[in-house]
């Protein structure tokens, strides 16, 4: 399949790849490319330019000070490999190593994945589910974009068509805090068919702070609100799990298609929800599940 | 210099190709594996599902395997490619070569060159995987043939024959 044809930029700083972006309303910003490739190749998409942002630099990389910064090209395995993401944010780790293929994973981006918003997308959630946020670059310098905010519908975000992820922040979390990732694979593409990620923050015996968020099910990452809400205020037990996994899909806009019906999705939602709950209190009692 | 169907230039693209600096002339659009098999000649690398999801297209760019019909060329300017054709030294196959030939790791042999190339790489990271890493490795490269048993069995084969040289 061939995309239809296009103008090529490669932008050599991020001021560059804005400045032609202001000037190019139909480009697009090219990355990892794992996902607007065959996006293009379907046709589904037909920039007529792409500002190619791969060999930009001051993109790269991912810093662990204050919570963590990951620069919009940080691959999936760049991710994986950072000293202490594993230690410190294992819901990433969950996420990064069942991301497509091996080849996915070395070429697609954080950056990318999230200006995509692609409904079956796995960092989507987890970031969702860490509070993070995007820094968002545009001709007028740099605004912050929560990841609430962020997410508008299918692979339809708030950013603006002059504007450019460039870097995605996830703040420190609370000492007591527990977290994972659960997803059901789309055999062929690894694609979620339904995935949750679970961030739980206690005052030792009872959750403050629960953010329980579905991909793969929705048209966009969302937050699972009724499981969040049980769950505050309880100690997280078997009891209290089985109870947020039960109400995990309530309120829930939930898509069927020819390979998962809205009801096989809301009972994935429900198990998914459940172990990613017990996965995480494993993980802070120190039985690694 | 413009194209016949479309106003839009053609973008001079060179690359090291399994060891050779070779270079054309090709529209942005063009994939790595267009460009490796209509304009360099190199038809080892395949076309399968074209949807970035079977793997028969994967080659080295930058020591990195890569989907090359998720790439397009002129991004990969200057790169350096390895293809299947780039493996063998002279008649002697490299251990992955030799291992899908000696444990019947093909059937038709679609996917064989993605699948090696995947397999060497996988290999160089791991030279003793498990036989779940192997599988877990392997997750982007699809076989329509095999049952994958083979193919496990061609990767234990060249991880033997790679570890027991360099042991040598």
């Amino acid at each position: 399949m061939y995309p239809a044809a296009f103008s090529y930029h490669r932008a050599e700083s991020v001021a560059d790849a804005i400045a032609i972006l202001g000037e190019n309303p139909d480009a697009k910003v090219l990355a990892g490319g794992h996902s607007l490739i065959p996006a293009m190749k379907l046709r589904l998409a037909a920039p007529g330019m792409l500002i190619d942002i791969g060999r930009i630099d001051e993109l790269k990389g991912v810093n662990l000070t204050d919570g963590v910064t990951f620069g919009a090209l940080a691959t999936y395995n760049d991710m994986r490999d950072a000293d202490g993401i594993a230690e410190n944010y294992p819901i990433i780790d969950d996420a990064v190593r069942r991301i497509g293929d091996p080849q996915v994973r070395a070429h697609g981006t954080i950056g990318g994945t999230l200006a995509h918003s692609d409904p079956a997308a796995d960092l989507t959630a987890v970031m969702l589910a860490l509070g993070a946020e995007v820094v968002a670059t545009g001709p007028n310098g740099e605004r912050t974009i929560s990841t609430e905010e962020l997410f508008v519908d299918l692979w339809t975000t708030s950013l603006g068509i002059d504007e450019l992820i460039t870097s995605v922040r996830v703040p420190p979390l609370p000492g007591n805090s527990v977290m994972a990732y659960e997803k059901h694979s789309h055999p062929a593409s690894g694609y979620a068919v339904a995935g949750v990620a679970v961030v739980v923050s206690s005052d030792g015996s009872k959750v403050t702070s629960a953010r329980i968020c579905v991909t793969g099910a929705t048209s966009k990452a969302t937050h699972a609100r009724s499981a969040e809400a049980t769950l505050i205020g309880q100690p997280l037990t078997d009891t209290t799990i089985q109870a947020a996994a039960q109400l995990a899909p309530e309120g829930l806009e939930i898509n069927g298609d020819y390979y998962a019906s809205e009801a096989y999705r809301a009972q994935l939602i429900r198990v998914l929800t459940r172990k990613a709950l017990e996965r995480a209190l494993a993980r802070a009692s120190g039985t690694n599940a | 210099m413009a194209d016949t169907d479309t106003s839009i230039a053609k973008v001079h693209v060179s690359m090291t190709v399994n060891g050779a600096l070779r270079s054309a002339s090709v529209e942005p659009r063009t994939l790595l594996v267009h460009f490796l098999r209509d304009e360099l000649g190199l038809t080892g690398t395949h076309v399968g599902c074209d949807t970035s999801q079977c793997g028969a297209c994967v080659v080295k760019v930058d020591d990195v395997t890569t989907k090359s019909c998720t790439a397009f060329a002129v991004q990969l300017d200057g790169s350096t490619v390895q293809t299947i054709e780039g493996l063998a030294s002279g008649d002697a196959y490299h251990p992955v070569q030799e291992g899908f030939w000696e444990m019947h790791g093909l059937q038709c042999g679609y996917c064989t060159p993605g699948m090696i190339m995947s397999s060497v790489s996988l290999l160089e990271r791991n030279p003793n995987p498990s036989e779940e890493e192997i599988r877990h490795e392997l997750e982007g490269n699809f076989c329509r043939c095999t049952g994958y048993q083979n193919i496990v069995r061609a990767v234990q084969y060249a991880a033997d024959k790679l570890n027991s040289s360099a042991a040598d």
